[in-house]
């Protein structure tokens, strides 16, 4: 799919690639403009787009509030599928939905992927919905060349990762510990281990995330995987210091 | 339960990655503990030593005779140790959690019997034990609360969304993905991915093969109907399960209604136009939910039945019109516990009040050949604030100003 393609040819030019996170509607869409305008000015390679849900399992307390924050703000997923088309009709670089399997099942499964196909967006991640759940998602999604992100953990035996990698597409998103996401990871010889398992297992393009925040992580991720994600931190930076000092942060990680 | 985990069109494992490869062997242990007809002697024997299994099946002789309709029965859920039927299934767990070797426990807790049998569990079996409670319910339910902390576990309020047990659920997933090498999270109910809802039918279908055989000793044959509150839905399918196949014995489970169907204040999963399908908590079933997905607030006076979603076997069972939906509300229930109480001697959980609702409405209207059976699921000793401020007992009011007084001046 396009994603993957998208992604080799910046990572031709780059020893590695940066994805950045954003929960849509939080604080406020104005506030994720700002935001996204000075990530994608700061070279930020891909970015995936949090569509909030009223139950996110997977996420640790700073993602978890702010989709609670943009769902008590009256957040709809109308409104982060406008702003979606938006955002990919004005940047030149790929955009992705991180979401819930639920917010997808009540839209329509269908109706979504064609949607999200007609507003440019290059691919999913739906950290709850594992292969032997999505049969009609994977056909959809190929349908649709909208492509599935799958996610490997440090759980995952090599099997599975295999068996994981045959239905992904654009890349794989390897969980850089247990847990959920927002603490910080440590990038021992145990990482390195689950990392070179990860490669083996697949040639798609390697993200890791989880507790990723500073130029050091990525430094430390050179090399061994192709683009590294940063959630929880620009979130809470956002918080702390507002939209405008994203643009210097990003522009400090590598 | 087909290979996947659903129920005809309901359940399934819908699971972050991280918990893949704990699910398998989870799968692959119960599967053999059910083939291994030890492990259920082993279970019947511990459940008989430290709990009170067989619970009895008690006749209730004067509400039979002033409803003037079927002969009611209760099955005396509320006399098993921690008194609710959630030991059954937390024992069975438990025994599964010492052949896999895992050395922690964690789980959530609504109404706070679950918690309790929970913390019971792993203090007899000597593991460390973790609970997630509602910030709502744990001060709804500030006796287990009390008990479960006495006995060693760690009791953390969540005071994340509604404050209530779906996102107690939510936390105790949070934990379980973080330390899923040494660690079970025992799921209180017959809800959440795959085995969940058929396993803990399995540990909770003792109570109707006990019921089976109680009502034909002293009825002399099966009941006409069975009633049981529908939280998650463990006591239901443990007493409906074995009975399913039993084509003259009618099934109805009782939710909670609130303020009322129409109100948007309940938990009425099916039959109500606030719920559609859906997939959360891993798991598909019938959610109250928004257009969009997002999880609706729920309402009920009994903690155990607030909660937003409910087993995907009995969405099965409803789709199939295997087991007839009722909802009894708030103010409904107060009547019933109270009514019960004053005839029988016998204090239900609000929970279980449900049943006896909706039981007490039809029960008049069958002859007094038939008979039926109330699930009792737990006992009302851990409702008493609540039970106390809904009747507004002006004697417990002085007991706990006084007593308040009393703190604050030391
Ligand atoms: C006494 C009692 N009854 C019923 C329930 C509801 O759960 P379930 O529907 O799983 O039986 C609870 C849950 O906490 C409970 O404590």
């Amino acid at each position: 799919m396009q994603l993957e393609q998208q992604l080799r040819n910046k990572r031709k030019e780059k020893d590695i690639l940066l994805m950045t996170h954003i929960v849509l509607g939080y604080p406020s869409f104005d506030a994720n403009r700002e935001v996204i305008k000075q990530m994608v000015e700061n070279g930020v390679d891909c970015i995936e787009m949090q569509i909030p849900f009223s139950e996110p399992m997977a996420d640790g307390p700073v993602i978890l509030k702010a989709n609670q924050d943009s769902l008590a703000a009256g957040t709809k997923v109308e409104d982060c599928l406008s702003f979606g088309a938006e955002m990919a009709e004005k940047y030149d670089i790929p955009f992705l939905y991180m979401t819930y399997y639920n917010i997808i099942f009540k839209y329509g499964e269908e109706p979504f992927f064609q949607r999200a196909a007609e507003d440019g967006i290059k691919g999913l991640i739906i950290p709850d919905l594992p292969p032997e759940m999505g049969e009609s998602f994977l056909a959809l999604a190929d349908k649709y060349q909208v492509a599935p992100v799958l996610i490997f953990a440090p759980t995952s035996t090599n099997e599975r990762m295999r068996e994981l990698a045959g239905h992904g597409h654009g890349f794989i998103y390897c969980a850089a510990r247990r847990g959920v996401t927002g603490k910080k990871s440590e990038f021992g010889q145990d990482f390195n281990d689950y990392l070179t398992r990860c490669r083996k297992a697949t040639s798609l393009p390697l993200a890791v995330g989880f507790g990723i925040q500073s130029r050091e992580d990525i430094e430390a991720l050179k090399g061994k995987a192709d683009m590294a994600v940063i959630g929880s931190r620009t979130i809470s930076l956002v918080d702390s210091e507002g939209p405008t000092a994203v643009g210097p942060f990003i522009a400090g990680l590598r | 339960m087909d290979k996947k985990g659903f129920f005809g069109n309901w359940g399934g494992a819908y699971i972050p990655e991280v918990l893949y490869q704990t699910f398998q062997e989870l799968q692959k242990e119960y599967d053999r503990c059910r083939q291994d007809p030890a492990f259920w002697e082993e279970y019947l024997s511990l459940m008989s030593t430290y709990s009170c299994r067989p619970t009895p099946l008690t006749y209730a002789e004067n509400l039979s005779n002033y409803f003037g309709g079927a002969q009611i029965y209760i099955k005396r859920e509320d006399l098993n140790h921690t008194g609710a039927h959630k030991a059954n299934n937390v024992m069975g767990q438990g025994l599964l959690v010492k052949r896999m070797g895992k050395k922690r426990v964690i789980a959530e807790t609504g109404a706070g019997q679950h918690g309790m049998a929970t913390a019971t569990m792993a203090a007899k079996f000597g593991l460390e034990c973790t609970i997630y409670m509602g910030e709502e319910d744990v001060l709804r339910q500030r006796p287990n609360v009390f008990w479960m902390e006495k006995m060693g576990a760690t009791v953390i309020p969540v005071k994340d969304g509604s404050r209530t047990l779906k996102d107690a659920i939510n936390e105790a997933f949070r934990d379980w993905v973080t330390n899923v090498d040494d660690t079970h999270y025992v799921f209180g109910t017959a809800c959440g991915p795959a085995p969940f809802p058929e396993m803990v039918s399995w540990f909770q279908s003792i109570i109707g093969i006990e019921a089976a055989e109680q009502i034909i000793k002293y009825h002399g044959k099966m009941p006409a109907k069975i009633y049981a509150c529908v939280g998650g839905g463990s006591n239901a399918m443990g007493i409906f399960k074995r009975f399913l196949d039993e084509n003259d014995v009618e099934l109805v489970g009782v939710e909670a209604g609130g303020h009322g169907i129409d109100s948007g204040s309940h938990a009425i999963r099916l039959n109500c136009p606030d719920a559609s399908p859906g997939v959360a908590q891993g798991y598909k079933t019938m959610f109250l939910q928004d257009e969009d997905g997002q999880m609706k607030h729920t309402h009920s006076v009994a903690a155990g039945l607030d909660y937003v979603g409910v087993s995907p076997i009995l969405s099965d069972l409803w789709e199939k019109k295997q087991v007839r939906f009722e909802s009894a509300t708030d103010n409904e229930v107060m009547e019933a516990l109270d009514l019960t109480m004053k005839k029988e001697g016998i204090i239900p959980a609000l929970e279980s009040s449900h049943a006896f609702a909706g039981a007490f409405r039809e029960v008049g209207d069958l002859s007094p050949d038939d008979a039926i059976i109330i699930n009792q699921s737990g006992r009302g000793d851990k409702d008493i604030f609540t039970i106390a401020h809904a009747f507004e007992d002006p004697s417990w009011k002085k007991f706990i100003i006084d007593r308040g007084k009393e703190y604050s001046a030391k």
